[in-house]
C-alpha cells in the first residue's frame, strides 16, 4: 500500500525572506568555462513576472553531478555542488552566473548535450515547472536525445540559450510561461 | 554505463493542475501546451544534498531568533519525511516561512493592515535526522486576506520547501491547520483534486509532542516521490 504523495502548493508571493538566493558559482576559482545567462520571465500576456524563483541544477565542466548515484568515471569539483537559486528582479529579469556543464550520459549509450536543469516557482504557479537550458552554439545540441523528444524545431528552440555577439560566455534565454513563444516544460 | 533507476511518476490526482480557474493568477502563468514527458536520466535522479552541518543551532526555533519572544500561540511542528513506500528520507533540507500571529509577513511587499512583530521573522530551516524526522518550534500563524476574489482569506498555513535526494523529489507546499473554516473556501487548498491528498496537507494535533506548560504540538508527515527498485550505488 503506497502512501499518498504530499501535494504541491504555490510558493506564493512572500518567499523571499524564507528562501535565500544561492550562487551556483560559489567561487571564481571553479574550473570551467564561465558563462552568464540573462533573461526574463514572461506570462501569457507578455507581462514580466516579477515574483518568480528559478532553481538551477547542473553537472560540472566534466559532466559530473555531485551525487552518489552519478556513477560516471569522472571527478567532482570541490566547492561546486551544481545547485543555485535566483530570484527575478522587479522587472522580471534574472542573471545566472555559472560554468558551462559538460555532456552527461544518457539512458542508452551516448551523451546528453550540455544542459542546465531548471525549476521555476512563482505565485500563480501551483507546482514546480521544470525545463532545461541548452546552448545554441554547442555542436552537440542538435543531437540531444531530450531535445529530440520535442515536436518541431520552433518548440525546441525555446530551450536554447543564444550566444551574445562579441561577448564570450554571455547568453540570453527567456522563460515564457504561456502563449505563442511558450517555453517547453517537462513532466519529470 | 549504469542505467539510472527511475522514480515513480506522480499520481495526477495528488497534484494540483497548473491551470486552476478558481485561483486567478494561474490563468496567464500556466502553459497552454502539454508537458513533455521526460525519462529519468542522471539529470533527474541526482539533486543537491545536504548534511546536518548545513544549518545553525537556532534555525529550527522561530521563537528564539530575536531578543524577545514573539506574540502568539507557541507550537511545535514535527513529523517524518518518507517516500511513497514508507522509507525514511534522511538529510532532507526543509525550509519553512510563515506570517506572524496577526497574519502579517515580514516581507516588504506585504501591505496587509496588521501589525508586524519585532520579535518574529518567520523563517526556519532544518535537516531531517537518520529516520527522516524533523522538528520546528514556532507560533501559530494568522489568516490573511488576499486579492483573489471578494473577501478572500488564506487559511492559516506554513510554507514548506523540501529537497529529497533528486531533482524530481523537489517539493514546495503549504501546511494547514485542522478545523480551519477557511480551508473549504480556499482555491489554493482546493486545487488539489483528491480529497485524501488535500487532507494530507492538514497537520494533526499531537498531544504526545506537546510540552506541558509551554507549547502545543502538531504533526505533519511529508511523503516525497520514491522508487520501487533500489538504486545501484557502488
Ligand atoms: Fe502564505
Amino acid at each position: 500500500m503506497k502512501k499518498i504523495l504530499t501535494s504541491s502548493q504555490t510558493v506564493g508571493p512572500f518567499f523571499h525572506f524564507g528562501l535565500k538566493p544561492i550562487a551556483v558559482l560559489s567561487s571564481e576559482d571553479i574550473p570551467g568555462e564561465k558563462i552568464t545567462i540573462t533573461g526574463a520571465v514572461l506570462d501569457g500576456t507578455g507581462a514580466r513576472v516579477n515574483d518568480a524563483m528559478i532553481e538551477i541544477w547542473q553537472a560540472n565542466s566534466r559532466g559530473k553531478y555531485d551525487h552518489p548515484e552519478d556513477q560516471q568515471d569522472r571527478q567532482t569539483t570541490p566547492g561546486f555542488t551544481g545547485f543555485g537559486r535566483v530570484f527575478v528582479n522587479g522587472d522580471g529579469g534574472f542573471e545566472i552566473k555559472t560554468i558551462k556543464p559538460g555532456p552527461v550520459d544518457w539512458l542508452e549509450p551516448g551523451q546528453q548535450a550540455p544542459h542546465i536543469n531548471i525549476s521555476l516557482f512563482a505565485r500563480g504557479v501551483l507546482r514546480r515547472m521544470a525545463t532545461r537550458i541548452y546552448f545554441a552554439d554547442d555542436p552537440a545540441t542538435g543531437g540531444d536525445p531530450v531535445l529530440n523528444l520535442i515536436d518541431g524545431p520552433g518548440r525546441r528552440n525555446t530551450l536554447l540559450a543564444q550566444p551574445v555577439d562579441g561577448r564570450p560566455g554571455a547568453y540570453t534565454w527567456n522563460i515564457v510561461l504561456k502563449g505563442e513563444q511558450e517555453t517547453v516544460f517537462f513532466e519529470v | 554505463m549504469t542505467k539510472p533507476t527511475a522514480y515513480n511518476r506522480e499520481a495526477s490526482e495528488t497534484q494540483p493542475p497548473l491551470n486552476h480557474p478558481g485561483y486567478g493568477s494561474t490563468a496567464e502563468r500556466s502553459p497552454g501546451k502539454p508537458l513533455v514527458l521526460l525519462p529519468h536520466s542522471l539529470s533527474e535522479i541526482t539533486g543537491p544534498l545536504y548534511g546536518q552541518d548545513s544549518i545553525g543551532p537556532n534555525d529550527h526555533d522561530l521563537t528564539r531568533q530575536h531578543d524577545g519572544e514573539p506574540i502568539g500561540q507557541r507550537i511545535i511542528v514535527a513529523g517524518k519525511v518518507t517516500d511513497e513506500n514508507g522509507r525514511p528520507v534522511p538529510d532532507a533540507l526543509i525550509e519553512i516561512w510563515q506570517c506572524n500571529a496577526a497574519g502579517r509577513y515580514i516581507h516588504e511587499i506585504d501591505q496587509h493592515d496588521a501589525p508586524l512583530d519585532p520579535n518574529f521573522t518567520g523563517a526556519g530551516r532544518c535537516v531531517t535526522d537518520g529516520e527522516g524526522n524533523y522538528r520546528f518550534i514556532t507560533i501559530e500563524p494568522g489568516a490573511y486576506p488576499w486579492g483573489n476574489h471578494h473577501n478572500a482569506w488564506r487559511p492559516k498555513h506554513i510554507h514548506f520547501s523540501l529537497f529529497g535526494n533528486a531533482f524530481v523529489t523537489r517539493l514546495i507546499t503549504q501546511m494547514y491547520f485542522p478545523g480551519d473554516p477557511l480551508l473549504e473556501l480556499d482555491p489554493i487548498y482546493l486545487s488539489v483534486p483528491d480529497a485524501k491528498a488535500r487532507e494530507g496537507l492538514v497537520c494533526a494535533f499531537d498531544l504526545e509532542n506537546t510540552v506541558p506548560g509551554h507549547a502545543l504540538a502538531y504533526r505533519f508527515d511529508i511523503v516525497l516521490r520514491g522508487r520501487d527498485q533500489t538504486p545501484m550505488v557502488g
